[in-house]
């Protein structure tokens, strides 16, 4: 196993955050390295979109320290996040319906010339975007309203990929997608990890994880619960971490497993 | 290296996409490129034929999808005017028409403001109280304490401006429902005009003054009203044509020149229309060039800049907006300062019919009037839809209505309820769009 950097693009230490009486996280470490697809998962309210939500901003940390680069940074909003270049996909997807696909990839940074929307370039460069992605979508300019879930899905993610970003987040891209357009959702993290961005996935799916990530972070009710090495670990034994089936003689043991790894 | 993961099995080339077939732009308007024929086309792809046929099927497609844009109202308007002209034959005649168009005006400019918070799909109830405390401020400025009239006439638009905005940042900033604290200012600036005006109650202006030649200056020239249509349609066409260049040379669809031609014929017969009607009568009125000269503005602003696509990102969905890095608070502030901008011009409108300020500005049916305006016109009480141009389509119906029936001798009561009729027709037709774009979306 070979790092492919040393310092990881994005380090969480101890970070923590509550919702009124919902302890969401709790010290939760978490790294990802350039070129690295990491997944993140966890059963249902084990805070992996709070997670997300956190290093793009959404909802400021409470306790812990994000690490960019090797440097503790603040990240209050997300202009924050988007500006040391952490793009996210949303599960709840992000997106504006009553605006039509160029515009919602460019939401919130609008190519202008002399002052006024730069409409012809940003439909060129949006085409081109979604003809290198193979996305196929009917039109570029109909509403987000009249799309499918999965052709919303994939104007989500290419939106993520506008900016070249250094870390992508993907929360569940995957969930609401038929089998081709999952396949696609997952050439697509493959295409990010081989441009050396780093990835953030995450997936209630294991044959996806097994599919595209590196490493299996497990989150549960709000802690770590184990990093796990996609290629030495079985599904059994991150499913038991997921659900907490494991005694801790095992959970150490994965534990320990993965650093000899590294 | 970790990335050697994948086993061949598992997944094909990444780089190849999945498709079995290949992958397809999709041309809305761009004519079929040689070869291309040989290529599946996915049927989901919206390819719209050239000519009339495409049209036609583009039309078709859109009404399916529920989106109707001004076509109802445009088709009521018609309705209307025949209805009208039918019961008494001096409806539309060019003085009638050109007094509606002139009357129209005051009310007009609030409704230009309400679009704007309606696309956030929000309301303002306070339009009605600012308007009548512009006209005041205006009056007390320049009648009672000599001020020039140049600089009363800032302060008193200024004066909505500030009020707006103090509405705007009570809701954006500190959260408290639009609906309650419009509903506030309504009170309060009600008042505020009734202390202003004093004792006194009435305060008459200048007759040959600048708020008075507001709306009662013509350009009797026969040549304006004409040069203005002429130059409209003129610019509509240079626009158009050129956009329409420049998305050729780079590659994306354009209009064809058969389209452009069309619409600028379909804009060039009301314009030619109504300066023959002008012209017939006093001439191109003041109001009506001002009030054209704020809805080019602000469509523009609305629809080319940075700033009205924020607008309609945060009626199409706030937590979006957010993420996008979008400042919800000044925007919304901001809004609200454009509304009461916008009241404050339109209660200046309605001051220079009177000449004068009083007591009742601002009140009766003024805010209900605006608010239905901008709702007839076609724009969305949901949000996110909307254009100004749909301020001018609305508050033509309820000023036609209004003149038709006073034509007629029909009192208020009656004005009510049909304007009220009318206003209910277009929310349902509203929600019903809404509605069937929806099902029409998960297809
Ligand atoms: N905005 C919020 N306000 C209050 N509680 C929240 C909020 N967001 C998430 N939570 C709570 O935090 C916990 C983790 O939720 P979430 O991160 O969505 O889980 P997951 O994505 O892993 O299913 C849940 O108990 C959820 O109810
Ligand atoms: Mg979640």
């Amino acid at each position: 196993m070979v790092h492919v950097s040393a310092t990881p693009v994005l380090a969480l230490r101890g970070v923590s955050k509550r919702f009124g009486a919902v302890q969401a996280l709790t010290d939760v470490e978490l790294e990802v390295h350039a070129g690295e697809v990491v997944a993140l998962v966890g059963d249902n309210g084990a805070g992996k979109s709070t997670l997300v939500k956190t290093i793009a901003g959404v909802h400021p940390i409470d306790d812990g320290v994000i690490e960019w680069e090797g440097r503790g940074v603040q990240i209050n909003k997300p202009h924050d996040a988007q500006a040391l270049g952490i793009a996210t996909v949303y599960q709840d997807l992000a997106l504006c319906d009553n605006i039509d696909v160029v515009g919602n990839l460019y939401l919130g940074r609008e190519l202008r010339k002399r002052g006024i929307l730069d409409e012809v370039e940003m439909e060129r460069r949006s085409r081109e975007l979604l003809t290198t992605l193979s996305i196929r979508i009917p039109s570029v300019r109909i509403p987000i309203a009249s799309l499918s879930g999965g052709q919303r899905q994939t104007v989500a993610i290419a939106r993520s990929m506008l900016g070249e970003p250094k870390l992508v987040i993907l929360d569940e891209p995957t969930a609401a997608l038929g089998v081709e357009q999952t396949a696609q959702v997952l050439d697509l993290v493959e295409r990010l990890r081989e441009r050396g961005h780093a990835v953030i996935l995450i997936s209630h799916n294991m044959a996806d994880v097994k599919a595209v990530a590196d490493k299996v972070a497990v989150l549960r009710l709000g802690r770590n619960n184990g990093v796990f090495d996609v290629k030495t670990t079985s599904q059994e034994e991150i499913i038991s971490a997921i659900t907490g089936a494991t005694d801790n003689a095992v959970t150490r043991r994965a534990a320990r497993n993965a650093e000899v790894q590294k | 290296m970790s990335t050697d993961k994948t086993s061949p099995a598992d997944k094909a080339d990444p780089t190849e996409p999945i498709h079995l077939d290949k992958p397809h732009e999709a041309p809305v308007d761009a004519p079929p490129a040689a070869g291309e024929a040989v290529t599946a086309v996915d049927p989901r792809l919206l390819v719209r034929e050239q000519g009339f046929a495409g049209y036609l099927s583009e039309f078709k497609r859109k009404m399916k999808a529920g989106d109707l844009g001004s076509l109802p109202v445009v088709v009521g308007l018609i309705v209307i005017m025949a209805i009208f002209q039918s019961l008494n034959s001096n409806f539309l005649t060019a003085g009638n028409l050109s007094d509606i168009s002139v009357a129209m005006v005051g009310t007009g400019m609030i409704a230009t403001g309400i679009v704007f918070v309606l696309l956030l799909g929000e309301i303002d109830l306070s339009v009605g109280s600012v308007s009548g405390v512009a006209g005041a401020t205006f009056a007390v400025l320049n009648v009672t304490h000599g001020m020039s009239e140049w600089l009363a006439l800032v302060l008193a638009i200024l004066t909505g401006t500030v009020a707006g905005a103090i509405h705007g940042f009570v809701f954006a900033r500190i959260g408290v429902p639009a609906f309650a604290v419009t509903l506030a200012g309504l009170l309060f600036w009600n008042g505020f005009m009734l202390q202003v005006l004093g004792s006194n109650g009435t305060i008459n202006l200048d007759s040959e003054g600048l708020v008075a030649k507001l709306t009662s200056y013509y350009f009797s020239d026969v040549a304006a009203a004409y040069g203005l249509a002429a130059v409209a349609v003129v610019a509509f066409f240079l626009t158009s044509f050129l956009d329409s260049r420049r998305r050729e040379a780079a590659g994306v669809p354009s209009r064809p020149l058969s389209e452009i031609v069309l619409r600028t014929v379909l804009l060039a017969v009301p314009a030619v229309g109504a300066a023959a009607v002008y012209n017939q009568y006093k001439g191109l009125p003041l109001a009506v060039v001002l009030f054209l000269a704020v809805l080019v503005l602000t469509d523009f602003v609305l629809r080319r800049t940075a700033y009205g696509r924020k607008v309609f990102a945060l009626g199409g969905s706030i937590e979006a907006s957010r993420r996008a890095g979008i400042n919800v608070v000044m925007i919304r502030t901001s809004i609200y300062a454009i509304s009461g901008t916008f009241a404050a011009i339109g209660g200046l409108f309605l001051a220079s019919k009177i000449t004068a300020a009083n007591q009742g500005a601002g009140s009766g049916e003024l805010l209900m009037n605006a608010i239905a305006a901008a709702v007839i016109g076609g724009t969305s009480l949901f949000g996110g839809r909307g254009r100004t141009w749909n301020a001018l389509l609305g508050v033509l119906v309820i000023t036609s209505i209004q003149y038709g029936l006073a034509l007629q001798g029909i009192a208020s009561p009656i004005q009510y309820m049909i304007t009220g009729g009318v206003l209910l027709a277009t929310v349902v037709i509203d929600a019903v769009t809404r509605k069937t774009q929806k099902s029409a979306g998960r297809a």
